[in-house]
């Protein structure tokens, strides 16, 4: 999405009203993409709130990627280092892992009584998980989400 | 039809192995061929990677793409972020060339590259689509007549131009799929909302999230259903868990919650434990008993 493409909203409050989460929340979508173009944006809470359900960019009748400006306005945020400790902590298992929901002793033991096998994924081959590693620190993920 | 690759993810190996095993048991029953997708990652999840870092997410997906094009495979996902990820990814990078030569460089490293030969598919879709439901009504062995909130989840239908399965607001398609089992999806308030885990929501703004998901219960329950199909083991862990956190404190729902591939496989015929309906935290002691007395009864009579 081109940021460019804010400027066309007219501020009918569509994307605002049809938001799961701001029907609870201090997220008012329409105000934090517009508010995006004059001021940095970066520690605003509200940015994390949203669960990207495309509701607000589906039915803006601009046609205006609400949903991906949040998404980049989210990593412009991580850029400068604001990071919930929350998704530091998820981010960690990827790097570690592989997966950002790593098996455990309950679920493991659990596949063995209903009689699943190991996964296949990354954490039963040392190789691949080197590779996701490796990918990883060439896209500089790993410096990114260094506290 | 050509071998599937089959793609679990993170949360249903690790959190929800029964959806895992009614998948397999349904797929191989029903004649589909597959293998599971091996040395794959986490797709990576579209909620926290895709937000962080555009191109970590891209080239991570891609990896796991290049995986299933060396086997000359199409990716058949169960979850709706895996879905998300690994389709928009394979768009994106079949489009915009830039793109695609940057995480090219990062592949490289590894010995990989992305070529955008194989396709990415959902288990919904593609049982509508490849399999048809009339195909399916006539391999049900046991419709099990339950009175069901179907949930779609927001990432198999939107962003629905990438998407291509038509309107998000009223979509009927899973319904159809839950029907052909011979149960009802029962309509109710706010069915296409969002269940209120993605986007990292639920890992950073619990109760937030859970919010979004009492709306839906609420009028889930007073729809008056007896469970809740759903088509993603986020939306799945969303209502599950959820509810096992509501209840402390003093919500009561007490809404079972079913993933498809675990429902077709009661209609096939399977026992509930053959596809781990009750390995979730929410534990319904009235629907389990329901679902064992239908077993017991079916075996009856065709023993
Ligand atoms: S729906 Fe679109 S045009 Fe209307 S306020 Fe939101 S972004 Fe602006
Ligand atoms: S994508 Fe985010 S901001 Fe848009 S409607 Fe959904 S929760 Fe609200």
């Amino acid at each position: 999405m081109k940021k460019s493409e804010i400027l066309t909203c007219f501020q009918c409050g569509t994307c605002h009203a049809s938001c799961p989460s701001g029907k609870y929340t201090s997220l008012n979508v329409r105000k934090i993409v517009r508010d995006s173009m004059k001021k940095d944006v970066s520690d605003s809470q509200e940015l994390w709130m949203c669960t990207t359900c495309y509701n607000c960019q589906e039915r803006c009748p601009r046609g205006i990627k609400v949903t991906d400006a949040v998404l980049l306005l989210r990593s412009e945020a991580v850029k400068k280092g604001k990071i919930l400790p929350a998704h530091r902590k998820v981010c960690r298992f990827l790097l570690e892992t592989g997966h950002a929901i790593p098996i455990d002793d309950k679920h493991a033991a659990i596949r063995e009584r209903i009689g699943l096998a190991g996964t296949e994924t990354v954490c039963k081959y040392p190789a691949a998980l080197a590779e996701v590693k490796s990918l990883l620190r060439s896209t500089g993920f790993d410096e990114l989400i260094k506290e | 039809m050509k071998e599937l690759s089959l793609f679990l993810g993170c949360l249903i190996p690790n959190r929800y192995p029964g959806i895992e095993k009614a998948t397999k048991l349904v797929l191989d029953r029903l004649g589909i061929r597959w293998s599971e997708l091996k040395e794959a990652s986490c797709c990576p999840a579209p909620g926290v990677f895709r937000s962080f870092d555009r191109i970590t997410w891209l080239t991570l997906a891609s990896r796991n793409l290049v995986l299933a094009e060396k086997k000359d495979n199409d990716i058949l996902t169960l979850c709706n972020g895996c879905f998300s990820s690994l389709s928009d990814a394979n768009s994106i990078l079949r489009s915009d060339i830039s793109l695609r030569n940057e995480v090219n460089m990062h592949l490289k490293k590894i010995n990989k590259e992305f070529l955008g030969t194989i396709e990415v598919r959902h288990i919904i879709e593609f049982f509508y689509r490849d399999l048809g439901t009339d195909k399916l009504k006539k391999e049900i062995e046991k419709p099990l007549e339950l009175r069901t909130a179907v949930h779609y989840g927001c990432h198999m239908l939107k962003p629905t131009r990438e998407r291509k399965l038509g309107g998000a607001e009223c979509p009927v398609f899973f319904d159809e799929l839950v029907e052909a089992t011979g149960s009802l999806s029962v309509p109710y308030e706010g069915k296409t909302s969002c269940c209120g885990a993605g986007g990292g929501v639920r890992s950073a703004m619990l109760e937030t999230s859970l919010k979004m998901t009492e709306y839906k219960l609420e009028r889930m329950k007073k729809a008056g259903v007896e469970c809740i199909v759903d088509a993603c083991p986020f939306c799945h862990l969303q209502y599950d868990g959820g509810q096992v956190e509501l209840a402390k404190a003093g919500k009561l729902y007490n809404l079972p919650v079913v993933h498809y591939s675990q429902l077709l496989g009661l209609a096939l015929g399977y026992t509930p434990e053959e596809v781990g309906l009750f390995l979730n935290e929410i534990r319904n002691p009235e629907f389990e008993a329901k679902m064992e007395a239908i077993w017991r009864k079916n075996l009856k009579s065709s023993g």
